[in-house]
């Protein structure tokens, strides 16, 4: 039976774990709530975005002058996974879902007898991965001085890939991040980035004859690595609002975790307290009945 | 006064301006081009240079915004643009420009020396 002291300082330890984790879960919700006005913010130029590449796919035909970010290069020996993920953890299974996922389909790669690379964005997704395949990985992004994700840094990711396909490291690229459901529920999601998965454009081969100024191959080997950039960026912006959101969660649990268990350890210590005083009573009786 | 443009202008970040004007000045990969209602639907891309906004047909550019690398889209009812950067001209800080200028000079970084010409051009005009 543990001592009433001891008791009583676990409560107290338990009480300010329960503080904190309150304070998490409060500063998660107003930053998630940042977060999601950001991604909201950012919706009509990346759907106008989708657009323009939908309308663009109807009237280009992917040939082998193609540009390469569009056609590939012809081969999908070599992939490069870009696991996005956050740069602190306590944030539920936001990072080990998306490491998750990002492993089985290494795996399968692997077992294809592909070559697999790997680039992380965020450390969080990196450590399990260093520990088993340490030799896979190329390199990490560090976004740890970043409060709020903007454009430029969607575009440095999306350059550093640009650069390493081009210098023939890889033939095929997936991105891995969570999209963002609700509060509740976020999604480990793979999305091909590289050769450009085009949306349909069956739709917007109805248009109107548009001009195009320069020429259409022109404007698609522009577009690209704009598209790139900001598919990277979405990616970010739903990551930075699925974190805060995993974590809102895993932090609201942890808070009535600890709220029962202050309830228990209170009950027990009132036990405890109770039986002191009943065996103090006891011994006295019984002293003054020996008399 | 006849009709009036739907003009919108998105940077990856958020929505800069929506609104019913009278005429678009773009600077083109291939040359400036205004944009009035009844525009042929078009796509093109854009060198660094401000967009000028008027409001009112005929009346003086009210609205100024520099843009850096993006494209434009004109469809029938209106016209977008995407642009990567943007800043209102009226918010470029000339003296900093010059700055960043003579030091890309001296590294012999082309592309930002094109970009913040392009700048200082439009803060000075």
């Amino acid at each position: 039976m543990p001592s009433l002291k001891s008791l009583k300082m676990r409560i107290t330890s338990v009480k300010s774990t329960q503080k904190i984790t309150k304070a998490m879960k409060m500063v998660a919700a107003a930053k998630l709530r940042r977060a999601q006005e950001a991604a909201e913010a950012a919706r009509p130029y990346s759907e106008r975005m989708a657009a323009v590449m939908a309308s663009l796919a109807s009237r280009v035909t992917v040939g082998p002058e193609s540009p390469r970010l569009l056609a590939g290069t012809g081969k999908d020996q070599v992939h490069l996974l870009v696991v996005c993920s956050s740069e602190r953890g306590l944030a539920g299974g936001f990072n080990s879902n998306i490491a998750k996922l990002a492993r089985r389909t290494m795996e399968e790669l692997l077992g294809q007898g592909k070559t697999v690379k790997l680039l992380f964005v965020g450390k969080k997704a990196r450590a399990p991965f260093a520990r088993t395949h340490k030799d896979l990985i190329v390199g990490t992004v560090d976004m740890s001085h970043i409060k709020q994700v903007a454009f430029a840094d969607a575009k440095a990711v999306a350059d550093e890939v640009v650069t390493r396909f081009e210098a023939g490291e890889f033939d095929v690229a997936h991105l891995f991040f969570s999209t963002f459901r609700s509060a509740l529920n976020q999604e480990p999601t793979r999305l091909q980035i590289i050769p450009a998965a085009l949306p349909d454009g069956g739709a917007a081969g109805a248009d109107a004859a548009v001009e195009y100024e320069p020429d259409e191959e022109a404007i698609l080997a522009d577009l690209l690595p704009k598209n790139l950039a900001v598919q990277v960026f979405r990616a970010l912006l739903e990551n930075a609002a699925s974190e805060q959101g995993s974590r809102m969660t895993a932090m609201d649990n942890a808070t009535r975790n600890a709220g029962d268990m202050i309830n228990r350890l209170t009950i027990t210590y009132n036990r405890t307290r109770q039986a002191a005083i009943t065996k103090e009573l006891i011994e006295i009786i019984s002293g003054a009945e020996a008399l | 006064m006849a009709e009036l443009l739907d003009f919108e202008l998105v940077s990856p970040e958020r929505r800069l301006a929506k609104a019913k004007v009278a005429m678009v000045v773009v600077p083109g990969t291939e040359g400036d081009f205004g944009v009035l209602p009844g525009h042929a639907p078009m796509m093109s891309t854009i060198r660094p240079g401000a967009i000028a906004i008027h409001e009112t047909d005929g009346g003086p550019a009210t609205q100024r915004f520099f843009i850096e690398g993006g494209f434009a889209e004109v469809t029938e009812t209106g016209l977008t643009i995407l642009a990567e950067k943007a800043t209102p001209v009226a918010e470029i800080d000339v003296a900093a420009v010059a700055g960043q200028l003579a030091a890309a000079r001296q590294a012999g970084d082309e592309a930002a020396v094109t970009r913040l010409e392009a700048m200082q051009a439009a803060a000075t005009n």
